[in-house]
């Protein structure tokens, strides 16, 4: 499924990289840790976590990320702002938590990897 | 050579008819007549058709075929009259630039592509749907194949010396959380631009920021430096302190000393080491307490390289 359906069906608040939606998302990982992203995260993964600063960017450039979900309607930081729009990476926010996010995306069919 | 024009000749070898001939085909019966040929060719805009006796291919009908019998009068008949018999083929598994050869020589605009196992039609092949499959091989080749061994090749090619190697260096402030993984982004974009093996740069971009993270983390800052020859990129991570205390226990997952605070913005996992450790083809340590820590790791790049990775 392409990212922008997923931004319209889970009626996400896409903050950053609009012009990167246009990609296949068939999994994804969910953790709040940088480094269990790293070391398990798949290329091409939509990454749904909690943390706003701009490292998260850094991990989705390094891991050639899909994207990256915040939840509980979390707002990413300014410079984490900067950074994503540099790097063309979206950033897009979801008001629920991450099990009831996680939960849709499997609905959807975006399974682990 | 331009290296492209190579590029295309190789393709025209590599790429088989059956990889960009026309699958989805509108096949004729014998009987049917050319004024249905006349209105199947304007819909489906496409400029000719293979006729069909139940499986097998008796002649192919085109664009030409239905101008000479308009100029002709246009007096409406069976394709069987108008048709040309027994036309000649190509074979699915045949390299593109049999084909070529064949256009050229016969001045046909098309040919049937059969099956040589099953003897059936297959496909056909236009000079139109030859272009498309070769520009779009072409297309997705260049990115990957060429960036990857063409740059980086030609860099070391173009220099000559005993020994070659690009030096890079970085230089990662302590506790700067703000700048924390510039270095290993700018380093992934750079080894893209030199043609290293993707797999390589997935595996080296994961052991870099680890380190940098560490650097950031830990320390009051140090310096990463790559080293980037025909065989191996190997970088160095030195910092002044403080030191790691018990390598053993910090290589273990999930044994970490990071302060609360570190923990809360997703970092300090106790897994960074242990990454770097699996990414690595070769990694080594050395640490003094107060005095400092300098990590090394080793990706190998030349014919002996692991592609599936991990140590």
């Amino acid at each position: 499924m392409k990212l922008a359906e997923l931004v319209e069906k889970l009626e996400l608040d896409v903050r950053t990289g609009a012009e990167s939606l246009d990609v296949d998302v068939t999994n994804g990982y969910a953790s709040d840790l940088l480094s269990d992203v790293m070391a398990r995260a798949n290329e091409g993964d939509v990454w749904i976590t909690l943390q706003t600063h701009q490292n998260i960017v850094a991990v989705a450039v390094m891991k050639s990320l899909a994207g990256i979900i915040l939840v509980n309607g979390r707002e990413p930081e300014e410079a984490a702002v900067d950074k994503a729009t540099a790097e063309a990476i979206p950033i897009m926010v979801s008001g629920l938590s991450t099990f009831d996010l996680v939960g849709k995306l499997f609905e959807l069919g975006i399974k682990g990897s | 050579m331009d290296v492209r024009y190579a590029k295309t000749q190789e393709l025209l070898y590599e790429l088989k008819i059956a990889e960009v001939m026309r699958r989805e085909l509108n096949t004729f019966s014998p009987v049917m007549t050319m004024s249905e040929l006349r209105d199947i060719l304007r819909d489906h805009r496409i400029s000719g058709v293979p006729v069909l006796e139940g499986e097998e291919l008796v002649g192919i009908v085109s664009i030409e075929d239905l101008i000479r019998w308009l100029s002709a009068g246009g007096e409406d008949c069976a394709i069987a009259a108008e048709m040309t018999k027994k036309p000649e083929c190509l074979y699915a598994d045949q390299p593109l630039v049999h084909a070529i050869k064949r256009f050229d020589e016969s001045g046909f605009g098309r040919f049937p592509v059969i099956d040589r196992a099953t003897g059936k039609l297959a496909g056909i092949l236009t000079k139109g749907k030859l272009m498309e499959g070769v520009l779009r091989k072409l297309e997705s080749e260049i990115e990957e194949e060429e960036l990857r061994r063409y740059r980086a090749s030609h860099i070391f090619e173009d220099i000559t010396a005993d020994y070659k190697e690009i030096y890079l260096t970085y230089d990662v402030p302590g506790k700067d959380f703000d700048r924390a993984g510039s270095a290993s982004t700018g380093m992934k974009r750079n080894l893209k631009r030199l043609g290293i093996h993707p797999d390589i740069i997935h595996r080296l971009a994961i052991a870099s920021y680890e380190a940098e993270m560490n650097l950031v983390i830990y320390t009051d800052g140090g310096v990463m430096e790559f080293h980037i020859s025909p065989q191996e990129v190997f970088l160095r991570v030195k910092d002044n302190g403080p030191g790691i205390e018990d390598i053993e226990k910090a290589m273990q997952t999930g044994y970490s000393t990071a302060a609360h605070w570190v923990r809360e913005l997703g970092f300090g996992a106790g897994m960074g080491l242990s990454n770097i450790n699996k990414c690595a083809d070769k990694m080594e340590i050395d640490s003094t307490p107060g005095i400092g820590t300098t990590l090394k790791i080793r990706m190998f790049t030349g014919p002996q390289h692991k592609p599936d990775g991990g140590a």
